[in-house]
This record gives structure tokens, sequence and C-alpha cells, in this order.
């Protein structure tokens, strides 16, 4: 059997209790002395190397802000630019270990502009410190970090109320700051809070009881932290399995690496794999120190089914008898973490389920405020703000609710042009279930198909005298929107005269079905998904409200390309004019042949004054702005 | 084994799997040093019985204590992957020196030029590298994938979130990630792993008798004759070993009677001073690794 196998019991360094590891995090306001507390905390428990602490000596000389004194946010602020600021930035991982358990804290900002950095060290914490200055009380910011913990499901605050000494250990500032967060506590639902009165600086109630506080009866900080009990694994909880990686060294060996994600599994217990919904056993569980006899949540094996199933990486092996869920649409808690706002039908990528695939929010339900709890009615969510929303992705994910499962209910945002993450999910319940058929009879339809090309599609009509620049400014805007990575057709004389219409004239029934075919064509290109640019004279409002009738609100954008007559017989680009004017052309527009400008044009483009590089790029703007490129 | 190593264990072999699993040319720095056999070893319990799919790379800059050589081309043997050594072939040709040429520039060719220079020739996406977050303080602040520009470089004022254990490996052509499965891991938790799981290490960590010299207040062994001796300076004789390993001119050894794994997680766990102390480059000014970092430098 292998050395992976337990219980182990065996010790090598001989500490007494093997609790394993408490990761927790510290956070709250700006300058409520969070990187102070840790500092503070690692010095008591002797827990800082001579080295390092002859260097801070030096440092808090220079550059530390407790004049002279040891500045202990030093040890934790270990970028230049934190160090300059006297601020924290970015979330700092330290280890520390006493005789009872090791620790791992993450050390994250106040400053609203980094909560990004802050959720990123919650969403690992089992534990949170939350400090607030004694002087101070319960702060917005405060609130906001109380709320992404609870949202998170850390399920253990420790209220650390810090700077006592700055209030003369007073007992009633205590215990009203303490009462005040506990009814906020309870109103998010965190089941377990400890407040403590503490001096960071001073090291009161940190290590050592406070002398100065013979009121507190409760633990140390330290005391705590090595004592509580952060929820253990529950073994009864349902058997999840992602597969990271499907392992084949060769013909006779077919695996699947990964790790358990909830529940406890043994050779020969039935599974069913998701989203595919097939069953099987599970015949071996493989490491390198030999075969297991059970793998339990968080190890890290390989998986030998009994069937020949082809797995690929982020399906889902899991309890026959209690499978996860499958869906492609679902709602869920966000977090926004960047300063371009969260935009409903826009295209985003989404890491959930172990693959990375295009979705989207359709519906924002609701946001929060932090202050009150309350919700808020909203469209968009903006750098900070906590909503909850419906999804929808392009395939079928396997998933648990986050409050089951962190790791099979929690997702990330992923922006589509830069890569960065961008907003963080957790999964409350699914809108559709998907049936192991559902999703193969789902029709391929228009939206679908934009969806996957990532652009809402349109038509944009360019209309205007010949000469006025329509083909000019259509091509930029193909060519800029080409560029951008955008999926785009122009129809103009050139390709629609030679083929399609080639059978037409230009008399005015003509021009009507001329219109007509191309409003048609492009129609069917919006419905491809595509961006289609339309450059024609179309001189009668009627056609061009036909073409828009055939379109759907929203797709069909008419650009007026205006400039004077005069101009444009001036800049005769194919000689028609002075044939017209020649009497060699009948029935030419803005000669013999009346042209009506849009009454209520989307836009309007004045190519006499304007350099068309310029009209492109407000066309360009323009459906940016209005939620048409998603990207 | 202790329940703490088996959960940094198999949190460590899911970084490394989700590398393989996002990435498509990634390279696994390997080093020689203690770190390097411990991520090696979780390399290959993360893909067992697949030998890993992805190549070993060292950065040789030729200064290397000869004991380290021998030492990695038997693991390359060993584990049957593939093994690439690069040298940064313009600093060669330039003959620089540590000695001569001072410790910073002769990091900046040496190892970061070197391994910008093997990254880019090898088109790799994704580098996993030893490095942990208890080592130095801005390394504190690192995430666990950590993007770079097409430059190499890392800006540590606007890292990517990184939420719970979706790492984001999503990259345009020509950047990349390094990925660090040994984050979360101490110097402690190392010399456990490596007494728990046998592993082997450079003989160097162990004391032995061995010829140093003083320097300042650092003892450097005279691992071959490139030493430049003052005059008058003489070899001496000292029972030492090395806590990290570098270059042999930057690395200084402490006086020890740790000869084998035991007592060195004794001495670890009783150590005063910090690991990296006896990294000289560490210490050339305020930041120094932080600067290093962003230039590309693991």
């Amino acid at each position: 059997m292998s050395v992976l196998a337990r219980p182990d019991t065996g010790d090598l360094s001989g500490q007494a209790a093997d609790r394993g590891m408490l990761r927790f995090i510290t956070c709250g306001s700006v300058d409520d002395g969070k990187s102070t507390l840790i500092g503070r905390l690692l010095y008591d428990s002797k827990l800082i190397m001579d080295d390092q602490l002859a260097r801070l000596e030096t440092d808090s000389m220079r550059v530390g802000t407790t004049g002279g004194g040891i500045d202990f946010a030093l040890l934790v602020d270990g970028l230049q630019a934190e160090r300059e600021q006297g601020i924290t930035i970015d979330v700092a991982y330290r280890f520390f270990a006493t005789p009872r358990r090791k620790f791992v804290v993450a050390d994250t900002p106040g400053h609203e502009q980094y909560t990004r950095n802050m959720a990123t060290g919650a969403s690992t914490a089992q534990l949170a410190v939350i400090l607030v200055d004694a002087r101070k009380g319960i702060l917005t910011q405060t609130r906001r970090h109380a709320t992404i913990v609870a949202r998170f499901g850390i399920r253990h605050v420790v209220l650390a109320v810090n700077k006592m000494d700055l209030v003369s250990f007073d007992q009633t500032r205590y215990e009203r700051i303490a009462e005040e967060f506990a009814a906020f506590a309870n109103q998010l639902g965190i089941p377990h809070v400890q407040c403590i009165p503490v001096s960071a600086l001073l090291g009161d109630n940190l290590v050592e009881p406070s002398a100065n506080m013979s009121w507190y009866q409760g633990p140390t900080l330290l005391q705590h932290l090595e004592t509580v009990e952060v929820a253990a694994d529950d073994a009864s909880d349902p058997f999840r399995f992602r597969v990271q990686w499907v392992n084949r060294p060769n013909q006779d060996f077919r695996g699947y690496s990964g790790t358990v994600l909830g529940g406890r599994v043994r050779p020969g217990e039935p599974v069913v794999v998701l989203p595919s919904m097939r069953e099987s056993r599970v015949a071996r569980i493989v490491t390198m120190d030999g075969d297991l006899s059970e793998a339990v949540r968080g190890d890290s094996v390989t998986l030998v089914l009994a069937d020949e199933l082809d797995l690929s990486a982020g399906d889902v092996i899991a309890a026959a008898d209690r499978p996860a869920q499958v869906t492609d649409q679902f709602a869920a808690h966000l977090l926004w973490m960047t300063p371009d706002a969260m935009l409903p039908g826009r295209k985003y990528l989404l890491r959930v389920g172990g693959v990375t695939l295009p979705g989207e929010v359709t519906e924002l339900k609701y946001k929060i405020n932090v202050n009150t709890l309350e919700h808020t009615a909203g469209k968009t969510l903006e750098l900070n703000e906590l909503g909850f929303a419906n999804l929808a992705v392009d395939h079928p994910i396997t998933f648990d609710a986050y409050d089951e499962n962190r790791d099979m209910g929690g997702f990330i945002v992923i922006d589509r042009f830069t890569n960065a993450t961008v907003g963080a999910g957790m999964i409350a319940f699914g809108l559709r279930r998907a049936t192991n058929l559902a999703w193969h009879a789902l029709d391929v339809d228009k939206a679908a198909r934009a969806r996957s090309l990532g652009q809402k599609p349109c038509v944009l009509w360019f209309t205007g005298l010949s000469g006025s620049g329509k083909s000019t400014v259509a091509n930029l805007v193909e060519k800029r929107l080409h560029a951008l990575g955008h999926h785009t057709y122009l129809l103009d004389g050139d390709n629609v005269r030679h083929g399609l219409n080639k059978d037409l004239g230009f008399t005015q029934a003509d021009r009507v079905e001329n219109i007509r075919r191309i409003a048609e064509v492009a129609k069917l290109f919006v419905d491809a998904g595509l961006i289609v640019m339309a450059a024609f004279i179309s001189p009668f409002r009627a056609e061009r409200r036909m073409a828009r009738a055939l379109l759907e609100p929203g797709e069909f954008i008419e650009i007026f390309v205006d400039a004077p007559l005069a101009e444009c017989e001036r800049r005769d680009p194919k000689g028609l004019y002075q044939k017209a004017r020649a009497g060699k052309i009948l029935n030419f527009t803005g000669i013999d042949s009346p042209y009506e400008p849009p009454e209520a044009a989307e836009m309007l483009l004045d190519t006499a004054t304007s350099a068309p590089e310029a009209a492109a790029d407000r066309v360009v703007a323009m459906l940016r702005d209005a939620g048409y490129l998603d990207r | 084994m202790q329940a703490r190593l088996r959960q940094l264990e198999a949190e460590s072999i899911y970084i490394i799997r989700e590398v393989a699993a996002q990435l498509g040319n990634p390279v696994m720095l390997y080093s020689i040093g203690k770190d390097s056999s411990v991520m090696l070893h979780l390399a290959r319990k993360a893909f067992y019985p697949s030998t890993p799919p992805f190549p070993l790379l060292h950065v040789d800059t030729t200064w290397k204590f000869k004991a380290m050589i021998e030492f990695r081309d038997r693991v390359a043997r060993e584990t049957g992957m593939r093994l690439i050594v690069h040298t940064n072939r313009d600093g060669l040709s330039r003959r620089i020196n540590p000695f001569v040429d001072g410790s910073s520039l002769y990091t900046d060719v040496m190892k970061t030029q070197a391994l910008r220079e093997a990254l880019d020739l090898h088109k790799f996406d994704a580098a996993f590298g030893g490095a942990r977050r208890d080592e130095e303080s801005s390394r504190a602040k690192e995430r666990v994938f950590s993007f770079r520009s097409r430059a190499h470089r890392w800006d540590p004022r606007n890292q990517r979130p990184e939420l719970w254990r979706l790492y984001n490996g999503r990259i345009a052509e020509g950047e990349s990630v390094r990925v660090f499965p040994l984050s979360d891991w101490t110097e402690v938790d190392v010399w456990q792993y490596i007494a728990a799981e046998n592993i082997p290490v450079v003989p160097l960590y162990f004391a032995a008798d061995r010829q140093v010299v003083m320097r300042g207040d650092k003892l450097i062994m005279v691992d071959d004759d490139r030493l430049p001796l003052a005059p008058g300076e003489r070899p001496m004789t000292r029972k030492v070993r090395f806590r990290t390993l570098g270059c042999y001119p930057l690395t200084a050894a402490l006086e020890s009677d740790a000869a084998d794994v035991d007592a060195i997680i004794r001495e670890t766990a009783a150590a005063r001073s910090s690991e990296r102390q006896g990294r000289l480059i560490d210490h050339d000014e305020e930041g120094s690794m932080e600067r290093k970092k962003r230039e590309g430098y693991f």
C-alpha cells in the first residue's frame, strides 16, 4: 500500500498536533493596521529571523511611518511602491507555524481600488480577521469586506477592534463596535464571529492577554487562531472529481488525472460521467506510490474507469446516486473587478468547471448595497460592485451550487481581448436543467451564431448622393472592424449589380427591386451573425423603411452620408455627373431624380467638412458604445 | 506523511497539471537545488504513469558548483525527460565573470538575459519555477500563475486577480506565464517532504569538510581555480554546508554539522537567519529581487 494511504500518524518534526493548515486573511479599511497586526504577530511569536529583523530596523528608520519605532507593516508590504507610499497594494502571503498549527496568512489591501486583490486573498481563506480602528468604528469598507467574506463562503470571522491604546482601552467603545458588527454579520449570515479588542502596535491580546484590558475574558488572537475548528471536509458529501488531464502513456492505459473536489471514492464504486451521463465504475486509483484503496477530497490522483469511455478535460466524474447538475444557464453572484463596467449581452470568457468557454450575463437581477445590504436595480456592474445575475454559456457545464462546493461552483470572468480576469462568480442555481440530450436538440439560431462570433449583428445602411463618400467610409469601417476581429460583409453596387441584380436596370421599379433584394440579403447575413455594411444611394424613404422593417429593432442603423450636391458633383469620382448633365444617363439622383434625405437617421456623417477616416472612426465608436461590438 | 505535506503535495500537483491542461508549450525550469528537486518529483507524480509532458530547462551560467552539474545530468538520465541546457553565448564570448564584472551585471547577462533568450528560442508559453513565497518579500506578493508580457516583464502593481484555484492561463501570442507550484511551501516543508519521499538532493546541502575562503562575513567555497585569491589568502578547510545553491561565487556556505536530512530539518527549524541570507545578489540594493523579477528573473 502506498505512502499516501491514510490514516497517517507518523510525524517527523515531533510537533504535538498536526492540524493541517489554517488559511486566513486580514482585511478591513485602509490604515486600520492589518499589515502591522501580521508583522507584530510574527514578531511576538518569535518568527522573524535575525537578518530580517536587522533589516526591518534600518528600513523603519528610513521609510517607516512610526517615527523611528519598528514599522511592522514593512515586513509584509514587500513591493517598492507599497513601501514608498506606505500602503498595501496587493495581497501578501506569509507563513508561520506554532507547535499547534501551520498558518498561511494573506494580508490584503484596504483601499477600495484594490478590492480585487482582497478578493484574491479571500477566495482561498477559511477564516477572516477583519480589523476596525476603535476610533472610527465600522466603516463602509469594513462592511464591503465583510460582505465579500460572507459571499465567498468564509464562515469564521474575527473582528479585531484595533488601536485600543488610542481610546484608553475603553470597554464601552469596544462593546458598541462589537455589537454593531455582530448585527451586520448576522444579516450576512456569517455563523461564527469572535470579537477581540487589540492593539496591533503594542501587541495587546495578540499573543499574550492584555494587561490593559482585564475586562476582556476571551482568547487572544493567536489562541483563537490555533484552536478554532474550521469545518472539516465532510466525507458524506457527494463524490466529485474533475478531469484535468487525460493520462495515456501507451495503448494499454487510459487514466483520468485530476483532484477529488468533494466526498470520497473507492475502487468498485459506481460513478457517472458528466455532462455525458454515462455510467461506469472506478476500477483503480493510481498514484506513483501505488494504487490507493480510497481517495478523499483534496487528493490529486489518477482514476481508471471500468469501461472504455472517452472522457476529456473538464468532464466530471461524480457519485452515480448523487450526480452534479448540468446546465448552460444559471444564476450567480458576481463581483466585478475591472474599471470597464460589466455589460449584459457582452461576450466574455468564463473559466468554469475546468474549461474556458464563451458566455454572457443575460440579465443583472440586482446589485447589492454593501452598506445596507439592500438590493438595488441596475443595468451594469461597476468596478468593485457585487450583484446577482443570470448568465448563459455556450456549452453545458457541470456544477454544484457554490455554497455546497466552492470548487464546483466558483468561476472567473475573463476579458476576451485583454485576457485579464475581470469578474468572480459564484453559482447559486441552474436556470435550465439540461438532460443528457437537451443540448443536442438546441436550435442554432441567430442569437447562438451571434454569440459565437462575439458581436451583435446589424446592418449599417449608408445612404446619400453619388460621390458623397458612402463606399469610401463603409470600406474604412469594414477594415477597422475586421482589424478588431469582427465578422463583416460589405454590400455595394460593385458586388451586387454584377451578379445578383444584373438583370435590373435603373427604372424606378427596378431601383425598388434592387433595394428589396439587397435588404433581403442583408437580413440573411444578419441572421448569420454578421455586421453588414450596405452602401447604396437608396434615394427613397419608402425603400429604406422597407429595409428597416425586414429587420428587428436595433438591427438597422441608417447612416446619412451627407455632402452638398455641388461638392459631390465636383468630386464626381466615376464621371457619372458629367454624363448625367450631358443627358447620357437618365434618372440620375440629384440631377433628374430626387433624393429624399432621412428624417430620423441613427447617424449623420458630414463628409464635406470631415475626412472619411474620421467619419469611419465615429461609426466604430458608435457601434462600440451601443454594445454591438464585444471587444 | 503529515496531513499538511499531503495537502501541499496535492495542491502542487493540481497546479502542475493545470499548466499541462491550459498551455501548449510549457517548460520546467530546473535549477538543480532542493526546490527544483521537489518540484520535479511532484511533476513526475502528477503525470504518472506518463512522463511529464514537458522538458526541463537549465540555464547554465558556467559558474555552478561542479557537483550540481553532475547531479543534473544524472537526474535527466533517470527521469527520461528531455533536458535543455542554455548558456548566454554572448555573455560567454564577453567572458562575463562575477568576480570582475560584479554580481549585478553577471546575474543580468548570465541568468536573466539567458533565461529570456531560452524562452524565446523555444517559444515556451509557460515556465515552472520552484520559487516559494516565504523566501523573499516580493515573492510573497506573486501569483501562482504569474503573467509575463512579450518582453518577459512582471508588473507587480497590476497582477491578474487569482480566485480560488481557477488559474487564468489565457495569453496572447508571445506572452507567457511563470508558474510557481511551490508558492505555499516553506523551507521546512521542503525538507520534511524530501525526508518523507526520500528525494535525492545535491550533496552540497549536507555538511562536510570543504575548502573555503572568507569574503567579508561570507564563506565562499573554492570550487575551481577560477576563484581569484587575494595576495596571501589561503583556502581553509571548514565543515560547511549550503542552505541554498546557486553560482558558487555568489552563494555563501554556512558552518554546520548537519550531515543528513533530519539534522537539516532540526537546524532549519531552529534557524535565526533567513534562507536567502547566503544569496549575495539579494542584497545588492533595496528591492533588488523585485527589480530583477520585473526584468524577467525567476
